[in-house]
């Protein structure tokens, strides 16, 4: 690379005034037919959930297509532009209204990307949450199959009853959510020592 | 090095026990970088005088991945989202702000010196005092009826951006006792990749408190910490009106097989 990247910092604790935007979190109107709710909650090292995290996913549309539309900071409820963003409450729960996102190319699994930003932590974690229904689709996934059951399972959405999504994300410790690098971002160090 | 105290409130450790600990994780880098180890770029996750990194960074290695599709592109933003006047913090009410006005301007380029274009980029900061509009903001510092601290911007074709403000001042935190963070004014990008996406801080030249700070000094290598402040440049500064600083950030490679296409359109 020609030029060195810029490094990262914590967005600490005081963004609430300045990045959580109206339906943010909500990439579409929860009304609409397909709209379908992913939720979790987010907990650190000691299990303690985390009240001020704030969480970014970015996907495809149903149909698997890539949405170019602009206009996510201002929502008109019928535009889906694919990224949204919202931060946790006080007891660390997040709630995105979303559609299921649809496989990018045939035989794909379907997934949305999800990135982690908090006070403490100084630089944004990208992770991957799949759906959980195209078991072929999964199995042939190559991050997923890369990685031991334990951590694979901190990948994949439940499912629940009324069609929503959930997703937890541990920051830290017994079952540590799987975090992704990239080739050619900067390589985090301290994530494992 | 003792056991440290994982309260974030407890405001109990020294400036000096902390800054201890900070400079033996930097001796360890040099030794490391002195015998061949590897230069690092950004901050590490782990950082123990920050005390808020202990329970909140991963201890389980991040898995290499591939970037597929939707990791290959971002999200469009553009006039839609963002006014132009958004990128003017001094005139988002009524009257003047208190402080000292400047300009921030520069550049967003990738990793492969691509402009960044049409990107969003957003910016918040404290007032003069060092008083942010936000409720668990406690510091007894004066909140200016003038001064919310939030911009917005869109790059533009040459990933240009400039931001008119007032300078933010220091404030304390609870990290340790008598724990004062360097003035900055805290950065959100995105690039052409989801996987460039950064929030990051910039620095005023010169600032006394870089050494002390543990945020900052959690990029354990001086030339990556260098390119977080921002320089003084007059030819940014504006005759009778206000300074200026320059400040161009770099975001990590694309994984995009860019067409000349792509470059035109971009
Ligand atoms: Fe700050």
């Amino acid at each position: 690379m020609k030029h060195i990247p810029t490094p990262a910092q914590t967005v600490g604790p005081f963004y609430g005034y300045a990045l959580p935007f109206k339906d943010g979190e909500n990439l579409i109107h929860p009304s609409r037919p397909g709209a379908v709710r992913l939720h979790g909650t987010v907990t650190d090292g000691d299990g303690a959930t985390i009240p001020d995290a704030l969480l970014e996913i970015w996907q495809p549309d149903a149909e698997g297509a890539i949405p170019q539309e602009t206009g996510s900071l201002v929502r008109d409820g019928y535009t889906f532009t694919g990224w949204g963003r919202a931060t946790v409450d006080n007891v660390g729960h997040y709630t995105f209204t979303t559609l299921n996102p649809g496989p990018t190319a045939p035989g794909k699994a379907p997934f949305i990307l999800l990135t982690v930003f908090a006070r403490g932590l100084m630089d944004r974690l990208h992770t991957r949450i799949y759906l959980p229904e195209d078991i072929q689709a999964l199995e042939n996934d190559p991050l997923l199959s890369s990685l031991e059951e334990p951590e694979r399972r901190t990948l994949i959405a439940e499912r629940e009853a009324d069609g929503g999504l959930r997703f937890d994300i541990r920051l830290q410790g017994e079952g540590q959510t799987a975090f992704l690098s990239y080739p050619r971002t900067p390589q985090q160090v301290g994530a494992a020592e | 090095m003792a056991e440290p105290n994982t309260n974030p409130d407890a405001a109990v450790t020294s400036q000096e026990e902390i800054s201890q600990e900070i400079g033996t994780l930097h001796e360890k880098y040099r030794t490391s970088l002195q015998a061949g180890g590897p230069e690092e770029t950004t901050a590490r996750l782990n950082f123990p005088p920050y005390r808020s990194s202990l329970l909140r960074h991963p201890t389980k290695s991040l898995h290499h991945t591939d970037p597929e599709e939707i990791e290959l592109h971002s999200p469009a933003f553009g006039e839609r989202d963002v006014h132009a006047l958004e990128s003017d913090l001094t005139i988002q009410h009524n009257g003047e702000p208190l402080g000292e006005r400047i300009i921030v301007a520069g550049k967003v380029i990738d990793g492969d010196g691509r402009p960044v274009a049409g990107q969003l980029i957003e910016v918040w900061q404290a007032n003069a005092a060092g008083r942010y509009i936000h409720k668990r903001d406690q510091h007894p510092a004066p909140i200016d009826p003038n001064f919310t601290g939030v911009g917005r911007a869109i790059t533009g074709a040459d990933g240009s951006y400039s931001f008119t403000t007032i300078k933010p001042a220091p404030y304390p935190w609870k990290n340790h006792f008598n724990a004062w963070r360097p003035a900055h004014i805290h950065f959100s990008m995105f690039g052409t990749d989801f996987t460039q996406r950064i929030i990051t801080q910039m620095y005023f030249p010169g600032d006394p408190l870089f050494s002390l700070d543990p945020i900052y000094q959690s990029i354990v290598d001086q030339n990556a910490r260098d390119r977080l402040v921002a320089q003084y440049d007059h030819s940014v500064s504006q005759h009778e009106w206000a300074t200026g600083y320059r400040w161009d950030i770099v975001l990590s490679g694309s994984n995009r097989t860019w067409t000349e296409a792509d470059q035109e359109e971009h």
